[in-house]
């Protein structure tokens, strides 16, 4: 039996949640990690709410920034070590769209765990309800665009032994758009409606760009 | 006409072209900074500091102008897989990391005395910060990978995201700045610069871009250099593993 591209790119993410909800739990550790994050920055920075609520949205984005960083190295990693990378190579489904199921799966694990915790975290920040939305909202366009930007240098990086450290180099340079109309959305220091939109038009051409990238990356990194 | 992308016609052009580029750049920074330092007028406000911009500039136009070449040399790499595309982005990253580096360095000098401070996150420095970010993440991926040839592709696909980038890194930056506008920003005295300045600065312009030129292709024939030795370092040892075996378990004499 043949299968269809439709069914065959659902397996993929079927098959990639499944592993990721059994081993390691990567939602839960990703939260841990982003609530970590959290806790330590009162102690660097004091206990004066004040100053919490105004720089929340900014400790937030970062804390969001590194989480989705963190688990990025493994996202063709254990598929390169296991050879089931090259089937995914050699599979008749374009391989663009295998990397676009690949971050999608990698999203809902980690990605979307982040944009659902981060209010009540936001609350422990001393931050209003307008700004919880903000920060919701912009972490909910913004985070699949980290993972799509990210994606490039987890395929740069596939065949490296530790490839985690070039990643964060790689990477956090490119992220900083993101980074700087998150920040400015979630905390509305220029309106909501002009850096959100900036927001949504890079997640697009990430989500445009970063399949084609992370594909060639692919194929260059394992023949 | 000769095929330059072919290496070894390439090392013959560069045996000719690098002792004329580098005769041409030590005329040029002679003359540009004698013009620079001794022959254009100090600024009616910054005063003698003005002189750091003929170095300064200068640095940040190399800085860009190198990307481009990287750019360039990453698409002959992909399209073509040219080695000598190959040897030319490799050669490249230093140099261009070098030249922001010195506009980073310059800058900083500069804003010492005009600012009162070593660093303010003032948009342009922040962007050609990024960059000199982006140039050293192009090194450590050169550094990490083996395989010369697959470093090379990988670093292409990287050159040319970071290329799409660049200009959305610049804007965003931009934007970011006028949104935390500092009370002082320093701009240059007017809208145009007065031509007694203007031609120091193109000089000097011309000085660092034939200076890129004469290093660039010294760090590409050194390159090539590498890499035959390498290869010649493979083949003897090829050839040599037979030899000491024999000599440790010599054939018993009949």
């Amino acid at each position: 039996m043949k299968e269809t591209l439709p069914s065959a790119l659902f397996a993929l993410l079927t098959r990639d949640l499944t592993i990721g909800r059994r081993i390691g739990g990567a939602a839960s550790l990703g939260i841990v990690f982003f609530l970590c994050l959290v806790a330590i920055t009162p102690f660097a920075i004091g206990p004066d709410l004040a100053l919490l609520s105004r720089i929340g949205p900014a400790i937030l984005w970062i804390a969001a920034l590194l989480a989705t960083l963190l688990g990025l190295d493994r996202l063709f990693q254990a598929e390169a070590e296991d050879g089931s990378l090259d089937l995914l190579l050699s599979s008749s489904a374009p391989l663009e769209l295998i990397v676009l199921v690949k971050c999608l799966a990698h999203w809902l694990l980690t990605g979307l765990p982040l944009v659902v915790a981060s209010p009540l975290f936001g609350l422990m920040l001393g931050l209003d309800t307008h700004a919880l939305a903000g920060v919701f909202v912009s972490l909910l366009v913004g985070t699949p665009a980290l993972t799509l930007i990210g994606a490039i240098g987890a395929a740069l990086t596939v065949s490296l032994r530790r490839g985690g450290l070039l990643l964060a180099i790689l990477i956090l340079p490119l992220s900083i758009p993101v980074l700087i109309f998150g920040v400015a959305a979630a905390s509305r220091a220029a309106g909501f409606a002009m850096p959100f939109l900036i927001l949504c038009g890079l997640a697009l051409m990430g989500l445009a760009l970063a399949p084609f990238a992370a594909a060639a990356a692919l194929r260059h990194s394992i023949e | 006409m000769p095929n330059y992308a072919n290496p070894a016609e390439f090392l013959r052009l560069a045996r000719i072209a690098v002792p004329v580029t580098a005769a041409l750049t030590g005329v040029l920074f002679a003359v540009g900074l004698y013009l620079a330092l001794f022959d254009s007028p100090p600024d009616y406000q910054q005063g003698e500091t003005v002189r750091i911009m003929y170095l300064h500039v200068p640095s940040a136009w190399m800085a860009m102008f190198v990307y481009i070449v990287m750019c360039s040399a990453a698409l002959g790499t992909l399209v073509w897989r040219h080695p000598l595309a190959d040897a030319a982005q490799k050669a490249a990253a230093p140099l261009g990391a070098g030249f922001t580096f010195l506009c980073l360095m310059t800058g900083s000098l500069w804003g010492k005395p005009m600012w009162g401070t070593w660093w303010v996150w003032d948009a342009r420095l922040t962007s050609v910060f990024v960059l000199f970010l982006i140039y050293l993440g192009i090194i450590a991926l050169w550094q990490v990978v083996e395989d010369q040839g697959k470093a090379a592709r990988l670093v292409a696909i990287f050159t040319l995201v970071g290329g799409v980038n660049i200009p959305i890194i610049k804007f965003s930056v931009d934007w970011w700045n006028t949104l935390h506008q500092s009370a002082s920003v320093f701009r240059l005295g007017g809208p145009t610069i007065a031509m007694s300045m203007l031609w120091p600065l193109l000089i000097m312009a011309l000085a660092y871009t034939s200076l890129f030129l004469t290093l660039h292709m010294m760090a590409i024939r050194n390159e090539i250099l590498r890499r035959r030795i390498k290869r010649l370092a493979m083949i003897a040892a090829a050839e040599g593993e037979a030899a000491p075996v024999a000599g440790i378990f010599p054939e018993p004499a009949e």
